[in-house]
């Protein structure tokens, strides 16, 4: 097969793409999310796929990546489930299908260019952007190495340079974003001999891929991977047995990513909003009951202190009055003992009178 | 004057100081290999388990500890439960402390810490997507008001009276500064996993996993007050005046009566998120036995604990709940992060952290003790600065 | 013109961006509020 031919059918997708622009039925709005309208993509048929490897070389000069323990040519490796690493961004595995026992099954794997990335979504410093042209590209010069895109990417892709003490970076395809931008093609898509790889406008792939399936009812299963799983992806599959049985999940589910947590997004403001009203409230709550506390405390007391004070008043007027009487008392006393005195004095006188007339 | 040195050297070699010792030192030849050799040489980390025990342990259990901070001060300060002030000065230095430990374990983790301590998330280029953004805003903004919020206690050894009494003016608005910032990345640790439903399984996952780990933070505060204050009472009782140790024992009593009641709270919330994402069928599995190990002892239990030890006015029943409920907490963070996380994957494929990675958790700890030592030990933590009585 | 976005993820880091500076304007502002509000308390 020739170069030139491989290149034609590499682009099939993209020349029927020209025949369609402008009768997009999709309406760009800010309420439902479309993706980019002329994203590019490439389909990839599995059944069409005979696990030679070539995409995998191909990515790996194009990528100017290390030199691989085993040659490309070695065929030996397929034997292992393998997945992305930093230093092969796309693999090919082989599966042993139970539904077509005859054969085994090869499928590439790679980053999947999801038209909603999780990568993207979960990045705390934005490292990762979906391109209007398809590609999800990563930044390396803000990455600050916290790995949650790991965690958040459905498809396990992203991989990291652990082993690099003082400047590791996040790895995976990049869709070959720079040959595109340049006009070329992927570089795994244009090593494809067998017609594997297709690339073109997203839009576009999904048709071809739904012509094939109702062109060839028995060799296909009737589904598009990638269609709508997490929200779409700009790589799309089609493949003659279930996709669980080549190692592609089939519980993603087809939220897309931000909208997983778009929900707890959404609750931040209103908990900086209203929580402080809430908690301020409380507070003067709190300090009004304190506030009466302390006023019932305060008029306890002095109804205390009045009724203390009374009692003393009393206690001191019957004092008083005791006193008084007491002194009257005395008074009295004093008065009939003077009287007394005064009598028994002038008794007294009268006595020694008549006894100094007779001397 | 030689004697006075022997008996120095004496007292320098206590097994506490021994062990810490010994800890220390192993955990700087780890960090000696973590910035030359790279977090390859160090971590079982891979792939697909990209966060290791550094994130379940350090990062999610320390954050859900430290949150004695905000309980007891809102409690204190907001809800008006005045008569346990003398609780919140070892809560704020335990979550201060707590969080400062946290972002030492971030620089340890992240790939390029030094882009991390020039906060390139907020300076360079902001993801405001990501809910790690808002944990990272919220962590960096309210480790600067829990420092506020302790400056108090060296301003007071140092003698600083003017400042000192500028920062205690201030204590209401950082109050509730703390709890607005402390009720978003308490939740949002949980909302991190929100983005993995395919990774995580789904008795943890739930659309109410950020709820979930707002109410368990809330536990996670009483309990570690209680235990700490026990650890304390062990440690440092010399240190503690009057008013702390009078004011100890009904604080206990009411923060486990607190507790009990948050925790039946979560109990429920927990049963409900079961019949939200129709998990019961889930619950017969060994992942669902493992669960119910979680929900039941570790939920259900400590409530009913903690209720028999405020009806019976039970301490020590109570003090062993808190502990109790601490691990049950760490249990719950380590099984969302961890140990239910790629609970798909074949047990070779599954994480377990290295010697090293816990060598430097352990590192952590004893360094967080330390610190804590010296503060408790020299300043006014568990008592009034003789200077400021009376100005409360 | 009002700008269309064709993600949500776009969309999402446009809106968020604006709540955050919004939230920084809500927390300073609810400080002078409170302030203003309590002046004249004792
Ligand atoms: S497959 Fe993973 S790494 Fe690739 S765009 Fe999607 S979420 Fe990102
Ligand atoms: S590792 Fe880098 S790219 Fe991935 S989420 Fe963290 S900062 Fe972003
Ligand atoms: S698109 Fe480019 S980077 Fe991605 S797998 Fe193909 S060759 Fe590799």
């Amino acid at each position: 097969m020739s170069i030139s031919r491989r290149k034609f059918l590499g682009w099939m997708g993209a020349a029927g793409a020209t025949a369609t622009v402008g009768k997009s039925a999709k309406a760009a709005s800010n309420k439902h999310f479309t993706g980019y309208p002329e994203g590019l993509g490439v389909l990839h048929d599995i059944t069409a796929c005979v696990g030679c490897r070539e995409c995998e070389a191909a990515c790996n000069k194009v990528n100017e990546l290390p030199e691989p323990d085993k040659p490309f040519k070695d065929t030996s490796v397929l034997d292992q489930k393998r997945s992305a690493t930093t230093k092969a961004y796309t693999v090919v595995n082989k599966y042993d299908a139970p539904s077509k026992a005859k054969a085994p099954v090869f499928r590439k794997m790679q980053c999947n260019h999801c038209l909603e990335p999780a990568c993207a979504s979960v990045c705390f410093v934005a490292a990762f952007s979906k391109q209007p042209a398809g590609p999800v590209v990563y930044d390396p010069t803000v990455c600050v190495g916290c790995r949650y895109c790991m965690i958040a990417c459905p498809f396990e892709i992203p991989t990291y340079e652990y082993d690099d003490p003082f400047t590791p970076e996040v790895k995976k395809c990049t869709m070959c974003a720079p040959r595109i931008a340049n006009g070329q093609l992927p570089g795994c898509v244009e090593a494809c001999p067998k017609e594997a790889l297709i690339f073109g406008k997203r839009d576009n792939l999904l048709k071809i891929a739904k012509e094939k399936i109702r062109k060839h009812p028995d060799r296909y299963i009737d589904h598009v991977y990638g269609e709508h799983e997490m929200g779409g992806t700009s790589w799309l599959y089609i493949s003659g047995v279930p996709f669980n049985e080549v190692g592609m999940r089939e519980d993603l589910g087809v939220t897309p990513a931000p909208s997983l947590t778009s929900g707890a997004l959404h609750v931040v403001p209103m908990i900086v909003g209203l929580w402080p009203v809430f908690l301020a409230g409380m507070y003067g709550m709190t300090k009004r009951r304190e506030k009466i506390a302390v006023e019932e405390k305060k008029k306890a007391v002095s109804h205390a202190l009045e009724k203390a004070n009374s009692e003393a008043e009393e206690k001191l007027a019957l004092a008083l009055e005791k006193a008084n009487q007491d002194k009257e008392k005395a008074l009295k006393q004093a008065q009939q003992e003077k009287e007394k005195a005064v009598k028994e004095a002038l008794a007294s006188t009268a006595e020694t009178k008549p006894a100094k007339e007779d001397s | 004057m030689s004697e006075q040195l022997i008996s120095e050297n004496k007292t320098l070699f206590t097994p506490f100081n021994v062990i810490a010792g010994i800890i220390v030192i192993i955990g700087l030849v780890i960090t000696f290999l973590r910035f030359t050799k790279g977090l390859g040489t160090v971590t079982n980390l891979s792939d697909t388990s990209p966060w290791g025990i550094w994130i379940g342990f350090d990062l999610m259990c320390g954050v859900a500890l430290a949150a004695g901070g905000y309980t007891v001060s809102s409690a204190c300060y907001v809800f008006g439960m005045k008569k346990y002030h003398a609780a919140v000065r070892p809560a704020i230095l335990t979550a201060f402390l707590g969080y400062a430990t946290v972002l030492v374990s971030l620089v340890y983790d992240v790939g390029r810490p030094v882009r991390l301590a020039m906060a390139y998330p907020f300076v360079v280029q902001q993801g405001t997507t990501s809910l790690l953004f808002e944990v990272g805003l919220c962590v960096m903004i309210y480790l600067s008001v829990l420092f506020l919020e302790f400056t108090p206690i060296p301003l007071e050894w140092l003698g600083l009276k003017k400042i000192r009494n500028i920062m205690i003016k201030l204590t209401m608005v950082l109050t509730i500064f703390g709890v607005v910032l402390s009720t978003l990345h308490q939740s949002s640790l949980g909302a991190l996993f929100l983005i993995a439903p395919s990774k995580l399984h789904p008795l943890w996952y739930s659309p109410y996993i950020a709820v979930y780990f707002f109410v368990s933070s809330i536990i996670a505060g009483l309990s570690m007050v209680i235990f700490e204050g026990t650890l304390s009472h062990k440690a440092f009782h010399g240190k503690m005046d009057k008013t702390y140790l009078e004011e100890h024992d009904p604080l206990v009593l009411q923060f486990g009566k607190a507790a009990s009641l948050v925790l039946a709270g979560y109990f429920s919330i927990k049963i409900i998120g079961i019949a939200a994402d129709n998990n019961w069928h889930l619950l017969v599995t060994p992942y669902g036995l493992w669960f119910l190990v979680e929900l039941l002892g570790f939920v259900a239990l400590p409530c009913f604990l903690y209720a028999i030890g405020a009806r019976d006015k039970n301490l020590k029943l109570i003090r062993f709940t808190a502990g109790w409920t601490v691990f049950g907490i760490v249990l719950n963070r380590l099984n969302v992060s961890l140990i239910a996380f790629n609970w798909q994957k074949p047990l070779s494929e599954r994480y377990i952290p290295s010697l090293m990675e816990i060598g430097l958790s352990v590192f952590m700890v004893t360094a967080l003790i330390i610190a804590f030592k010296f503060i408790a030990t020299n300043m006014p933590v568990f008592h009034e600065h003789p200077d400021y009585k009376e100005t409360h | 013109m009002e700008h269309t976005f064709y993600t949500l993820q776009e969309f999402m880091l446009h809106t968020e961006s604006v709540t955050y500076i919004i939230l920084a304007i809500i927390l300073l502002g609810v400080l002078g509020f409170w302030l203003f509000l309590t002046e004249y308390d004792d």
